[in-house]
């Protein structure tokens, strides 16, 4: 049986890690590589890189904490942010990253899922999507939430799915950062049109959050942060949790 | 020993490479190449694929040769070699992605999609799952019965005997996830990114 997957996802910033893991003996708390390696050593099933670096020159340094990850992690490792061209996918996969998350680059041309999916195959791309509600729908936004689309998320995930997509990460953007849980009726909605798995994210505060983002969000993966990080649960919790609520998932 | 991974531009295989390396350490020379004097003196290949079935198979049919020389490798030569997710499907003699496709033909079946039923199971088949041990193996040796492995894929391999099987896994049927046949093997799942224990089939395979 296929088990559902919990993706812990790191924060990183020129290079360094911004908000991750700050509760345990760390040498070098910011090292990317080293807290990829206790995630992975405690039994994530992926793990996320999400580079927020702001400025453009230092955008290569994305490059090489792949590079030493890979060489230390041996689960799946997706990458996301500022993610603009194939050339940008290309490099990170030759860097060792196995999917990217592209985000803004599908929504303003989609031909960037299409071409990337064709040349690199469907397993390696993800494409995120960063929704807001708005009365009774959702609406997408870009650049990490500032940009308004009036683009619809339901419309849009479904088209993303024809373009080769083959997962969708959709992010709540209410919810990111409250800890008060996913958004429920935007995961179940969006995971009922497409065919193709849908990674929950943004709202995370607790144990149950992610036993909800499954059972009725029917994600096929919960991706989470701060609850990880800040040490309020382990991954290995977290799925004694799952399965002792009937959830499958890799012990 | 030298083992070769063989590099025909087909996709990522970055952490095909990683895990290998990290595997062999200092011990075993790890080759990525295309060169086929480099293929043909190695003592065992690994032929990954990613992307897919008719893509796989046109990237190995670009290099001049290749193919011919890994049937020699295999077929006359009896070595070992290990292909991983299309790496694997292709040993069949057709595959049916894009379109109709032949394939290396080294194990008699086809490549079709996964039947997701009408949308009860979501393609590709992505994640973490077990492992349905049928018969003792090389490749497997010390690897548990339901062990979890790493997947991604929508098309899986329909060998024609049954023989050819080392293992299955379940995601809408039971369907191929391990080949074992004399010198080659396979593996549908992704041994680089099984963690400790897809470390292991690559040590088995490495030591072999």
């Amino acid at each position: 049986m296929l088990k559902n997957r919990i993706i812990p996802c790191l924060d990183v910033k020129n290079g360094r890690v911004v908000k991750g893991i700050n509760f345990v003996d760390l040498k070098d708390a910011g090292d990317p590589v080293e807290q990829a390696k206790i995630y992975s050593d405690g039994g994530a099933d992926e793990i996320c890189f999400l580079d927020i670096t702001a400025s453009n020159e230092n955008r290569n340094t994305i490059y090489e904490v792949v590079e030493k990850t890979s060489k230390k992690c041996f689960v799946p490792l997706t990458v996301g942010g500022g993610i603009r061209s194939i050339e940008d996918i290309n490099k990170l996969l030759n860097c060792g990253a196995d999917k990217v998350s592209i985000n803004t680059a599908a929504v303003q041309n989609s031909k960037v899922v299409i071409d990337s999916s064709k040349k690199f195959g469907s397993q390696c791309i993800v494409v995120a999507i960063d929704a807001k509600k708005n009365g009774k729908n959702w609406e997408i936004f870009t650049h990490g939430g500032r940009n308004s689309t009036g683009i619809d998320a339901i419309v849009y995930a479904k088209k993303m799915e024809e373009c080769g997509a083959g997962e969708l990460l959709v992010t709540s953007m209410d919810r990111d950062g409250t800890q008060v849980g996913y958004d429920i009726e935007l995961m179940s909605k969006i995971s009922s049109k497409v065919n193709i798995p849908v990674i929950a994210s943004g709202g995370v505060g607790n144990l149950d959050h992610l036993v909800e983002g499954i059972k009725l969000g029917k994600a096929s993966a919960v991706l989470a942060a701060s609850i990880f990080h800040y040490g309020k649960h382990s991954i290995k919790e977290a799925k004694e949790y799952l399965d002792s609520k009937g959830i499958p998932v890799r012990i | 020993m030298n083992v070769t991974i063989v590099d025909y531009k087909s996709g990522n295989i970055s952490s095909v490479i990683n895990s290998f390396k990290e595997v062999a350490q200092n011990k075993v020379k790890i080759e990525v190449t295309s060169d086929l004097n480099k293929i043909k003196s190695s003592d065992k290949v690994v032929l990954p694929g990613q992307g897919s079935f008719k893509s796989c198979i046109d990237a190995l049919n670009t290099i001049n040769g290749l193919v011919e020389t890994l049937n020699d490798f295999v077929i006359n030569n009896k070595k070992p070699l290990l292909g991983i997710c299309v790496g694997l499907q292709m040993f069949a003699d057709v595959g049916y992605e894009e379109t109709e496709t032949k394939g290396l033909g080294w194990i008699p079946g086809k490549v079709t999609k996964i039947d997701n039923q009408n949308g009860k199971y979501k393609l590709p088949h992505i994640g973490w799952n077990e492992i349905n041990i049928m018969k003792d193996s090389k490749i497997l040796k010390d690897i548990k019965d339901k062990s979890h492995m790493y997947f991604v894929h929508s098309y899986e391999f329909v060998p024609n005997e049954k023989n050819a099987i080392l293992a299955t896994t379940n995601y809408s049927s039971n369907h191929v996830c391990a080949i074992e046949i004399e010198n080659i093997f396979g593996t549908q799942f992704h041994p680089e990114k099984s963690d400790k224990i897809g470390l292991k089939i690559i040590d088995n395979f490495i030591n072999l």
